[in-house]
This record gives structure tokens, C-alpha cells and sequence, in this order.
């Protein structure tokens, strides 16, 4: 299990031999990769700036995992999220999960990025033509959240 | 007591701060994130604005997200952020 918080860019392809690297069992491996959009919210984005807490990131992104390892049956997790100064088309945020079968990796990784969305401390600040100003939260991530928890 | 604030995002532009050390005095009434904003808040308008305003606030301590009520003891690390938007 792994969290880095980094300005380099990163390779999903490496990270997912690493992943796999000297293990026999696993039978899948699921990757969501985040990117920078040249439109948000109807604004042209010229550029976007995260910034982040150091410290309490890493904690969160490793609970987030913890979280996940006790809900499904998985082997092995990555996150590795950008901060600083991105352009559009950039990559943002890498999440792997490997697991036996399927189904565990698919729903751990979305379970994942719901919670990444709503308790990681990032924060994105876009560039538009009529200046820069602060991403705002949006109430969607929260239900994305919430689904989570409703007991079937 | 002492503790150690942090902001970020729109907080730490809007307030020009984005840490220092706070000494609380002592008091009957324990304190909480919220007697901690409130307090905050009488600096002036715009902290007033940012911590007790129509913005969410987010608090955490010792990187822990906590609510309103939750107690701050000597020594902590307590931060005021925006809802969190990465990913």
C-alpha cells in the first residue's frame, strides 16, 4: 500500500508492473487516472494549481485505504496524486487496486476516488480568461460519498 | 495553552496568513473549533467573513477533520480550509 503526493508527472503503465512485479496471485488490477479538462463549469481553463496540506494528505490518502482494505478483499493499492501547476490534459491523480477477482479492484477504486474527492485536503484554483479563482466543492462528490453507506 | 493554526486555499490568501502560534487563555469553558473561530473572528471584518461567514469552513486537528464542538487541547495543530476539491 502506497501514497505519494508529487509535482512530477507519473506513468500508470510502470506503476502498474511495479504493482505486479514478483506476485503470482493477482487477477486484476483496476486504474483510475484523474486529468485536467480545458473546460469546467462552462470556463475555458488555462491552467490549474493544486495545493495541499502536507501531513494530514498522506494520513488521509493511507485511511482511504485502510478504509477500502476492510471492505473488500484486495491485495495491494496505489495513489499517487499531483500538486502544484497543471495544464489541461495533464494528469492529476493515479489510483490502482489489485486484487483475485474483478469485482473487489472495481468497486475499491471507485470507493477510492469518491472519498479522495471528498476528504483528501487538495484544493484547485483554475486560470480563466476572466482571471484565477477557487474550484468550489460540489454537493455530486458528497452523494458519490454518501452512496457508500446506505445498508442494502 | 499553545497551539499551532494552519490555513489554506481561499483562508490563507483571504487572511495573509497561512500559519502561527496562538496562546489561549485559560478558561471555565473548554475550548472548541467553534469558541476557537468565534475568537478568531474578532480580528476584523474579513476574518469574521472567512470563519463565521456564509463559507464553509472546514477544521481539522492534528490532521484529523473534526466538527464544531470538538475540544482543543495544548499543543494541538489546528487548520481552517475550504471543502476539499482535489482528485
Amino acid at each position: 500500500m502506497t501514497v505519494r503526493v508529487q509535482t512530477e508527472d507519473f506513468d500508470a503503465g510502470f506503476e502498474i508492473s511495479q504493482l505486479r512485479k514478483a506476485r503470482k496471485d493477482i487477477g486484476a488490477v483496476v486504474s483510475f487516472v484523474g486529468l485536467v479538462r480545458d473546460l469546467n463549469d462552462g470556463d475555458a481553463v488555462s491552467q490549474l494549481t493544486l495545493e495541499h496540506y502536507p501531513g494530514m494528505t498522506e494520513k488521509s490518502l493511507a485511511a482511504i485505504i485502510t478504509q477500502a482494505q476492510t471492505r473488500w478483499r484486495i491485495m495491494d493499492a496505489l495513489i499517487v496524486h499531483r500538486v502544484g501547476t497543471l495544464q489541461p490534459g495533464d494528469q492529476i491523480v493515479l489510483v490502482l487496486v489489485s486484487s483475485a477477482h474483478r469485482g473487489d479492484a472495481f468497486a475499491a477504486c471507485e470507493f477510492m476516488m469518491d472519498y479522495l474527492k471528498t476528504e483528501a485536503p487538495f484544493w484547485k484554483k483554475e486560470a480563466t480568461p476572466e482571471g484565477e479563482h477557487w474550484v468550489e466543492a460540489k454537493e455530486t462528490d458528497d452523494d458519490a460519498r454518501e452512496r457508500w453507506n446506505i445498508k442494502h | 495553552m499553545k497551539i499551532k493554526l494552519f490555513y489554506f486555499a481561499r483562508l490563507k490568501e483571504s487572511l495573509k496568513y497561512s500559519t502561527e502560534d496562538l496562546e489561549l487563555a485559560d478558561s471555565a469553558e473548554a475550548w472548541t473549533v467553534l469558541k476557537l473561530k468565534a475568537h478568531l473572528a474578532k480580528r476584523g471584518d474579513v476574518w469574521g467573513q472567512m470563519l463565521m461567514g456564509k463559507l464553509k469552513v472546514r477544521a481539522a486537528i492534528n490532521h484529523e477533520l473534526v466538527h464544531d464542538n470538538a475540544p482543543i487541547a495544548d499543543g494541538d495543530e489546528v487548520a481552517f480550509f475550504p471543502p476539499v476539491t482535489g482528485g
